[in-house]
């Protein structure tokens, strides 16, 4: 292999590859080694919600519809203590183009590429994003790859994924599959150097703002219907976009004080990089091990400077089984008549045991569903995880190991969250930044910058920071 | 599956793109200890057998070198087998929304 395509090479070109195939100035948003300008970042790189909206009506992307799920509503107050059960509203995201929420995304990154001049767009994503992609750069007439990452080193493909890569290929696009490893990013690097292309990275301004209708959308529906801003909305949590975006657009809607709740599946035992573990995940996406790393460091990700910083705006973190989403899968299918997910159902598996802790007349949004199909369904996935040698079984959901057991409940009162500490993720991501930057010494404006990415006040930051042995400047 | 691919046939070439040994620093043991392989389909630009190096154009025209691992791919997942644990668990809470007592949608009809 010639010295230009090793890791090390690609990653070490990363800076320029990245900053031709964006086309954004970064750097004038830098304010000193930790800080940034995230709100002027977001406001001169992204589009007003009004501009968003245009845009992604005229693809046909989001006005999606919202469903009251009665008999799931029913079914949470019987087991639920009297005057409990919050009314379910489910945002029915699947009826996108290209069956996720993941197209309001796709449909302002590919706008920007188009008029920016690219001939081509690439995401480097094994999740419904890349179908999201393929489908708006198919419409726009422009040429897409969509590099995944798919296969163990049996070359046994997970079948969530293998279907997502076919959806790809319906629209048009070269899908690219590897075997398991972080190096999708790097191979995504020489096809940007190799195509010129635009890199439609879910975490760009316009990823981000391409969501907020969704929120706001939300905000608007239920306040249509039931004339009040919904209580609480659950949002399946991975890299921190959805929650970010749902959360801006709930407040640019005035729904300030909607509880916006981040949902995982736990995975916590596997290894994202191993590759014995890959096909030991019945989830690819939605669960903790891409929900806890990025919400504590959230600039892991392809782009300078990520615009999903999900502490920003959680107010809670709940954790699922893999049995419990499995388990409401199923009753979103034969109680409601709705055949959507499993991994998108997450926020749905945590809605019905959130709803409990709620008033009835009060509301919970679970903000979106997303398309079904071969390989992407709770049989194709079981029967998968079977032939992986995990077990598959009814018992007590907390007997749930990942990667050996799934346990299926029992019954619906056996639903539970289990709370994340949000103050712990919080603590972390302060860690991450001075261990990423190597600060000594942290001035007030950036004692500020880090009130706001983690959503708390100065004593806890410089607690935080004191306990790392980081002084604050005056 | 044809052993061999004829110019124009659709296919799906195989490629080692980092070594074992090559792979990025920090990935755990078992993912470190096998190469990165990639995968991608197109049309034959020459006669080719399996498991012989050929070229292929993308379905965006783009050029990809690989060994040859399938003449005629296949879409091959499909929704698994009925899962009795979950079929059992659907049909259990449909028993409950019968109970007496309890609001079914259409109740007022």
């Amino acid at each position: 292999m010639s010295a230009g395509t090793s890791f090390a090479a690609v990653m070490s070109r990363r800076g320029e590859i990245i900053s031709r195939a964006l086309g954004l100035d970064y750097s004038r948003f830098e304010r000193g080694p930790l800080a940034f300008d995230y709100e002027g970042m977001m406001e001169k790189t992204g589009y007003s919600l009004e501009e968003v909206r245009a845009i992604q009506r005229d693809v046909g992307v989001g006005y999606t519809p919202l469903l009251e799920l009665r008999n799931i509503t029913e079914l949470v107050r019987k087991v639920s203590p009297p005057g409990k059960g919050a009314r379910i509203f489910v945002k029915d995201e699947a009826s996108n183009p290209s069956g996720s929420f993941k197209a309001r995304r796709a449909a302002l990154s590919v706008y920007e590429a188009q008029r920016k001049g690219y001939s081509g767009v690439i995401a480097a994503t094994s999740g419904n994003y890349g179908a999201a992609v393929a489908s708006q750069a198919c419409l726009r007439g422009l040429d897409c790859i969509i590099v995944q990452e798919l296969f163990d080193s049996r070359m046994v493909g997970q079948p969530e994924i293998m279907e997502k890569g076919r959806k790809c290929e319906a629209y048009g696009a070269e899908v690219v599959q590897l075997t398991v490893g972080p190096e999708l990013f790097y191979m995504m690097l020489r096809l940007l150097e190799e195509t010129d292309y635009f890199n439609a990275s879910l975490y760009t301004p316009y990823g981000i703002a391409g969501i907020e209708t969704l929120g706001y959308e939300v905000a608007e529906q239920v306040h249509e219907r039931c004339d009040r801003y919904p209580d609480v909305v659950v949002v399946t949590h991975a890299g921190g976009g959805n929650l970010t975006g749902t959360a801006r657009g709930l407040r640019k809607a005035g729904a300030d004080d909607t509880e916006v709740v981040g949902a995982s599946v736990d995975l916590s035992g596997l290894h994202m990089a191993s590759d014995e573990d890959f096909n030991r995940k019945s989830f690819t996406t939605g669960h903790t091990g891409f929900g806890v790393p990025f919400a504590t460091w959230p600039d892991r990700a392809d782009v300078p400077r990520n615009a999903a910083r999900a502490l920003r705006y959680m107010d809670r973190y709940v954790l699922l089984h893999q049995g419990e989403v499995f388990y409401v899968t199923e009753l979103l299918a034969v109680l409601e008549g709705l055949e959507r997910g499993p991994a998108g159902n997450t926020s749905l598996a945590a809605a019905f045991a959130l709803a409990q802790e709620m008033d009835q007349e009060e509301i919970l949004v679970v903000q979106e569903t997303e398309y079904t199909g071969a390989g992407k369904h709770p049989t194709a996935q079981l029967t998968f995880a079977r032939e992986n040698g995990v077990q598959v079984r009814r018992g007590d959901p907390a007997e749930n190991v990942p990667g050996a057991q799934i346990v299926i409940p029992e019954g619906p009162e056996q639903i539970e969250v289990r709370d994340f500490s949000l103050d712990r993720m919080r603590k972390s991501l302060i860690r991450n930044a001075v261990r990423h930057t190597g600060v000594e010494e942290v001035s007030s404006p950036e004692v500020d910058f880090l009130c706001e990415e983690i959503n708390r006040d100065r004593n806890f930051v410089t607690a935080a920071l004191c306990e790392l042995q980081v002084a604050v400047k005056d | 599956m044809q052993e061999i691919a004829q110019v124009g046939d659709y296919v799906q070439v195989e490629q080692v793109v980092l070594q074992a040994g090559e792979r990025a620093p920090g990935v755990p043991d078992d993912t470190a200890s096998v190469p990165l392989v990639m995968r991608v389909k197109g049309f034959a630009l020459s006669e080719a057998a399996i498991g012989d190096e050929i070229k292929i154009e993308t379905v965006i025209g783009r050029t990809v070198s690989g060994k040859l691992v399938n003449t005629d791919p296949r879409y091959d997942h499909d929704f698994g087998r009925p899962v009795p644990e979950i079929v059992e668990a659907g049909l259990e809470a449909r028993t409950l929304l019968r109970e007496p007592g309890t609001r079914r949608r259409g109740d007022d009809l």
